[in-house]
């Protein structure tokens, strides 16, 4: 599983609510919420984001609220991935189960300028830096989390579990 | 073991688990919201699983957005009114009959110690004061409860904080978890349980445990969590009838690390923007000037809140300009802070009285900022726009901190009044 994209860059502690504004969480629409996207820091930002982009930031990405509109809104705006130093909890939780690849490198800031090419590996963890021709190390995903990005998803994994095991 | 440790293992059939082990674990209660219910219901019919694993063990709260404040969130509601029919959800709170979720989950008997409860919504490991193991998770996550009753969970290492000594007057556990929070950073505890000890701890009431637990997360913990005893289970028992299965952290559990905390020369606590971890002592930013005050959220919003804010507000009035805002967390709340007087108190004092919601703290409604203002707040987070306008402050602080600014205009040391 690859992706790829221009790399857009984010600081420490970036939280659930500049990610989406609570104002926005009354709708339902991933589109519409894609238009909010991390509009608590960059209101230009799904404009950009709309090409495809690589989300890197550093520590503690996705910190506070437990509401998933936030990858949602990430996802549909156009962000085929978020690498960060290091990831919030339910954040972490949230983006793979709606099926928006999270990892973590802990050298991602000091070896990515904005606007940089990478490309990811997501099962070997391997990112390139096209632009400044450099490879990086992110950490691994487990197996099971790798099965369930590739499901698309917690729902289509559960739903495949499911009708295997002849429960649905 | 320790609690986190035994409240898993149970809850997966295990034996023993230890740190970094991940199992699949029985949930005993699930509760959802207004705000992340809808996406987790649209997800459970997207399983296509007609019925929910049992519909007991599942709890439903209108809080964000109540009473409805837009035709949108009214849409919300109504979406969760229907689940809740045709499901035959057997605890669904409506508007007027509820609160705040986290309060309503404790104060009507739903979370019981030694037990497993997962929350769509972060503040889930408020539960931890009551010795359950309490935990956020998303919407998706959610709808896949709904269906099995199951969830993967890593087990945490986890972090002791041995707290000791007797507060000033005026000071108390917001202040030591601000505190602990400052020391340890917004990241300290990431993916880690918070377990609270001590003698300090152990005098404590619910109330102040309840606001220690609820800002675990703001560290980045998994649950905040306290080892039950006589106080916690005098309050359990008076609110269920179920059967407790009562877990302890052994003698001789395991750590990751212990902290030590001294509370005897702890100074009022203030969160300064736009970071829960930027905490100074009061003194530092005594004298900011302020727009609005705002008593309430699930970290402070109990009546042991509202009667030290009225304490402290009762025959005086709010400083002119300045807007105290105070809502109850919840309907039970309301009503014993209406039988005590405590309302008639504050409004007195000029306060504006809100019924229970987490509307000013979620920025929802009732009590947002304009660019430029400045609050303090007795809730848990100051993120930039988090109350409304991304150019408005927000400082946390205790309950006392906040009445005693909104009656000065600026923030204020409740011990010099």
């Amino acid at each position: 599983m690859e992706v790829k994209g221009k790399a857009v860059i984010f600081g420490d502690n970036v939280n659930t609510d500049v990610i989406i504004p609570s104002k926005y969480l009354t709708s339902l629409d991933p589109n519409e919420l894609a238009r909010h996207a991390m509009e608590g820091l960059d209101p230009t930002f799904h404009l950009k984001a709309r090409e495809g982009v690589i989300v890197a930031a550093g520590r503690n990405f996705g910190c506070g609220s437990s509401r998933e509109q936030a990858p949602i809104a990430l996802k549909y705006a156009g962000v085929k991935c978020v690498v960060a130093q290091s990831f919030a909890r339910i954040f972490y939780r949230n983006a793979i189960n709606i099926g928006l690849p999270v990892i973590e490198c802990q050298a991602i800031l000091e070896k990515t300028g904005e606007g940089d090419h990478l490309l990811i590996n997501l099962a070997s963890g391997e990112i390139l830096n096209l632009t400044k021709n450099v490879k990086l190390q992110a950490s691994k995903l487990p197996d099971f989390v790798l099965e369930i990005i590739s499901a698309g998803g917690l729902i289509e994994h559960l739903k495949r579990r499911l009708e295997k095991s002849g429960k649905l | 073991m320790n609690i986190s440790e035994k409240i898993l293992a149970k809850a997966s059939g295990r034996k023993e688990v230890s740190p970094g082990e991940i199992v699949e674990a029985t949930v005993d209660m699930a509760m959802i919201n207004d705000i992340t219910g809808p996406l987790a219901i649209e997800a459970f019919y997207k399983i296509g699983v007609k019925k929910v694993w049992e519909n007991e063990r599942i709890v439903m709260v209108l809080d964000h957005q109540v009473p409805a404040d837009s035709a949108k969130s009214a849409e919300l509601h109504k979406i969760m009114r229907k689940f809740a029919k045709e499901q035959d959800i057997r605890y669904f709170y409506d508007v007027g009959f509820g609160g705040v979720c986290h309060q309503v989950m404790v104060e009507k008997g739903h979370v019981r110690p030694g037990e497993l409860i997962v929350g769509a919504d972060s503040h889930t490991c408020t539960y931890g004061a009551l010795g359950a193991f309490g935990t956020g998770i998303g919407s998706t996550e959610m709808a896949a409860v709904f269906a099995t009753g199951k969830i993967w969970l890593k087990v945490p290492e986890t972090i002791k904080f041995n707290v000791i000594g007797k507060f000033q007057r005026f000071v108390g556990a917001k202040d030591l978890i601000l505190n602990i929070i400052g020391q340890i950073g917004a990241d300290g505890a990431t993916y880690k349980a918070m377990e609270f000890d001590g003698p300090t701890i152990k005098g404590m009431s619910v109330s102040d445990r309840l606001t220690i637990c609820n800002m675990a997360v703001e560290a980045g913990a998994k649950t905040g969590i306290i080892n039950p005893d006589e106080t916690a289970l005098a309050y359990v028992k008076n609110r269920t009838n179920k059967p407790i299965n009562l877990l302890k952290s052994d003698e001789d559990a395991k750590y990751e690390k212990v902290i030590d905390v001294d509370v005897s020369l702890l100074e009022p606590q203030v969160a300064c923007p736009s970071s829960v971890d930027n905490v100074k002592p009061v003194s530092e930013v005594e004298g900011t000037p302020i727009d609005q005050a705002f008593i309430g959220s699930c970290t402070n919003g109990r009546v042991e809140d509202l009667r030290l804010t009225a304490e402290i507000v009762k025959g005086k009035k709010i400083k002119k300009g300045v807007r105290l805002i105070v809502t109850p967390a919840s309907h039970e709340v309301y009503l014993q802070a209406l039988k005590e007087g405590l309302l008639r108190a504050l409004a007195e004092a000029g306060a504006c009285i809100c019924s229970p919601t987490c509307g000013a703290c979620f920025g929802g409604h009732m009590g947002l900022l304009a660019d430029g203002e400045t609050c303090i707040s007795s809730s848990n987070r100051n993120f930039v726009g988090r109350m409304g306008s991304p150019k408005a402050q927000i400082f946390l602080a205790s309950p006392a901190t906040v009445a005693a600014s909104a009656l000065k205009g600026e923030i204020t040391d409740p011990r010099r009044l």
